[in-house]
């Protein structure tokens, strides 16, 4: 991807840059932190980071309302950030301790938080795509006019269920926005190596479906995309294609060599396009904010997470009676 | 020369069918193609098409008959100038051909006459019963749900304006409206992973696969996010929906249309897996699982579809999972059924009375959770034990009791347990090996000759 301009700061406020600044900053930090616990041997299993990808979850919630639900697949701690969930239960999931969204029995990839309409967290790529259409389904059942964002990456768009949920979507006029999130490999298959579709959004005329590809660096393009997408679904003309363009700068889990591409490749997304240090140029270069202001957000955030860290090292492994429970629920 | 037009299979597992309408009369002229009457299936209504011409020179079964078995002659055409009356006697009341369509003989012996429960109702003395398909009965049990509640509501391929591609769902896109009763593209992983969706976002979503080989498609929507998601949300929310259908072997369909899944369902944690065999049982326990906050797979049987038995006359007829029912009691052996295995068990039960050997026989009913105290209960009293389903013989339902009884009640065992299952093969198709694929119930006898040394 060649280097672009900033993005310009249209109509946006000082406060929301701010927050989006805070916001994707948040899920940053947190994710070095979790690397590093990983790295102690803290956090087990799979663990999947999202730094790189900040921009596109805070961007689309920004363009959320209250009641709207959202579902992902593994690489899920940004989203859960990104709409709400408790950094200190985040994490304490992670380290698979009681004070975890789920009681330390979900673990990295599946966590939900019913209170934030969050949804999962899904282990199989795919799999939460018809799951995000049925969310859809029951709003519009109830007659609300609250949308599902469905998010999956260019992995999950070459499985099956993706393509009969399109179908079910667009028949049934659901209101679920679905959002791509590009990173350009799954896992380390490169799109270009798993597909001769040009574009991944384009798919969606096949039923219907309208939608568009988005510049996933850039926070401000997300929410405006964000904010049509949502606008197209509240008003009942069905679902909604994001293809969000965006980077992952890290493996595809903690013990990914990344040798499917190159070093320079990852800096140079990191350097020219990194949506946390454009909206940074954007708020100083607009006088908007000053060095000691950011710093002021980082050493909190820095805070916050620590706090998150040592919650989750300090929490208590699940009782052994949590073994068995949760099972089935009392008829 | 005279040719008799006889009653048509029009279903796997059509053994008779009502004459609903002849569209010709006695006396008119019949070309090959023509449609010269409208019959009722165990499915639907269907236009019978003439394959010879001739005139239709006599009707042998008024229209309205019902209970017409195949193979019978229904009329006979005639050629020009030539007396019905003198073909008629000529061709015997006995129909069956060589060549005939043979549907008839595996589906009858695989399915005999239901008997009636002895043991254990499910429902107060005294109570009015009437005679129901277990078709009806799941159909009812549905539609009294979807009063009762309003997030009740079901999806799935031909359920509304077809009326269920095997007639379950007659009836409920009139009452209940196009919202509720969801005819969907064929796309099985598609409903399957969107019914998860709608009952995480409140809803109790009833999806109907066709029959239950095609589920194969959506296992992974009903195993990992249906199943799973309670646990690994820390209890936060769990996933109250039913998957139905019909399961196992039909009749002459074939390898992947005749599997039971049974002991595949009834593996998962987090699955609750119904498997009924009477129309009550289908009733109750089909009630019962779409109340109940947790994924069920509801397997039932095409076979069992059409068979009739007695059902309670109540306001609110529910069957608790978890409970199996004697149907019949007795002392020297126990066999031990579900869905339509109970076919064979109670078939064998039957002749074995005859012997001087008297069978109990259980319905598990409910596999998962599974009514294994009941089974204890009763081996710790005959002391031998044969079980019968007809899936596949690895990993099956029997070998799980057989384990659980070997722990429990070892001590009281004057025999090995014996598991009766569906042969180690692909279904063939071919009729007469279909049926020694299947459970016979010679096998269910000899297994009992075997465990009681007689």
């Amino acid at each position: 991807m060649a280097a672009r301009k900033p993005a310009r700061a249209a109509n946006v406020s000082r406060d929301e840059l701010m927050q989006y600044y805070a916001d994707m900053l948040m899920i940053r930090r947190f994710e070095e932190k979790a690397g590093q616990l990983y790295g102690m041997g803290l956090i087990g299993g799979f663990c999947h980071l999202y730094i790189g990808q900040e921009a596109v979850v805070v961007g689309l919630e920004a363009a959320a309302e209250e009641g709207d639900s959202r579902i992902t697949t593994y690489r899920d701690h940004g989203h859960m950030l990104a709409c709400g969930m408790d950094p200190k239960g985040v994490m304490a999931e992670l380290t698979g301790r009681e004070g975890g969204y789920s009681r330390g029995k979900g673990g990295s990839m599946h966590m939900f938080s019913k209170e934030k309409r969050f949804y999962g967290g899904h282990g199989i790529v795919g799999a939460n795509v018809p799951i995000g259409a049925g969310l859809a389904f029951a709003d519009k059942y109830n007659g609300t006019d609250r949308v599902t964002f469905t998010y999956f990456g260019d992995g999950a768009a070459n499985q099956g269920q993706v393509y009969e949920t399109y179908n079910m979507a667009m028949l049934w006029e659901l209101p679920v926005i679905f959002v791509i999130e590009n990173n350009r490999y799954a896992m380390g298959t490169s799109v270009q190596r798993a597909t001769k579709s040009p574009s991944l959004w384009e798919r969606g005329a096949a039923y219907g479906i309208p939608g568009e590809e988005v510049d996933g660096m850039d926070v401000l393009a997300v929410k405006a995309a964000g904010d049509k997408a949502v606008k197209h679904c509240r008003a009942g003309k069905g679902p909604y294609i994001l293809e969000v363009m965006t980077y992952r700068y890290r493996g595809h889990s903690m013990s990914d060599p990344a040798k499917y591409r190159t070093r320079d490749e990852v800096q140079k997304m990191r350097e020219e396009r990194d949506a946390i240090e454009q909206v940074r140029q954007l708020l100083l270069t607009g006088k908007h904010a000053t060095e000691d202001d950011l710093k002021a957000i980082d050493r909190d955030i820095k805070a916050r997470v620590n706090e998150a860290a040592d919650f989750a090292r300090e929490s208590p492994e699940p009782d052994v009676s949590e073994l068995m429970t949760d099972i089935y629920a009392e008829a | 020369m005279a040719t008799e037009i006889l009653m048509p299979a029009l279903s796997p597992t059509m053994e008779e069918g009502t004459l609903a309408k002849w569209l010709k009369r006695e006396g008119e002229t019949v070309s090959a193609g023509d449609i010269i009457a409208e019959i009722e299936t165990d499915k639907a209504t269907m236009e019978f098409e003439a394959v010879d011409e001739g005139i239709l020179g006599r009707i042998l079964i008024p229209e309205g008959t019902e209970g017409v078995k195949v193979n019978t002659p229904i009329a006979v055409l005639v050629e020009d100038g030539e007396s019905a009356d003198a073909a008629a006697p000529a061709s015997a009341p006995e129909p069956a051909k060589t060549e005939a369509p043979a549907p008839k003989a595996p589906a009858e012996a695989k399915a005999p006459a239901p008997a009636a429960a002895k043991m254990e109702p499910d429902w107060p003395e005294g109570t009015e019963t009437r005679k129901q398909t277990v078709r009806e009965a799941l159909r009812d049990a549905m539609a009294e749900e979807m009063r009762r509640d309003a997030g009740v509501f079901i999806m799935g391929e031909e359920v509304a304006e077809y009326q269920g591609a095997y007639k379950v769902t007659q009836g409920l896109l009139d009452e209940f409206g196009a919202k509720r009763v969801i005819d969907t593209p064929i796309t099985e992983h598609g409903i399957a992973g969107l019914g998860v969706g709608a009952a995480f976002g409140g809803l109790k979503p009833i999806v109907e696969f066709m029959t239950f080989n095609f589920a194969m498609q959506a296992i992974d929507q009903i195993v990992n996010s249906a199943a799973k998601t309670l646990y690994m949300s820390g209890g936060q929310m769990g996933c109250p929906m039913v998957f139905r259908g019909p399961n196992g072997a039909a009749a002459r369909v074939g390898a992947q249309h005749s599997q039971c899944y049974a002991a595949w369902y009834a593996h998962i944690p987090g699955m609750k897996v119904v498997m009924p065999y009477s129309a009550s049982d289908a009733k109750g326990l089909l009630k019962t699982a779409i109340r109940d906050p947790n994924p069920v797979v509801f397997l039932e049987n095409e076979i069992l579809y059409g068979k009739s038995f007695d059902v309670p006359v109540m306001e609110d007829f529910t069957v608790p999972f978890g409970k199996a029912r004697i149907w019949r009691e007795g002392m020297d052996v126990t066999l031990v059924s579900f869905g339509i295995g109970m076919t064979y068990a109670i078939e064998a039960a039957e002749k074995l009375a005859t012997e001087g050997i008297s069978a109990e026989v259980i319905d598990l009913r409910t596999l998962r959770p599974m009514d294994t105290d009941t089974v204890l209960a009763s081996v710790r009293k005959t002391n031998r034990c044969v079980t019968i389903e007809e899936g596949f013989p690895v990993g099956a339902i029997g070998n799980h009791l057989s384990a659980v009884i070997m722990e429990q009640a070892f001590d009281y065992l004057d025999a090995p347990v014996i598991n009766c299952t569906g042969k180690d093969v692909p279904m063939p198709y071919a009729a007469n090996l279909e049926k020694l694929a299947l459970v016979t119930t010679e096998e269910v006898l000899a297994a009992v000759h075997k465990v009681t040394y007689r």
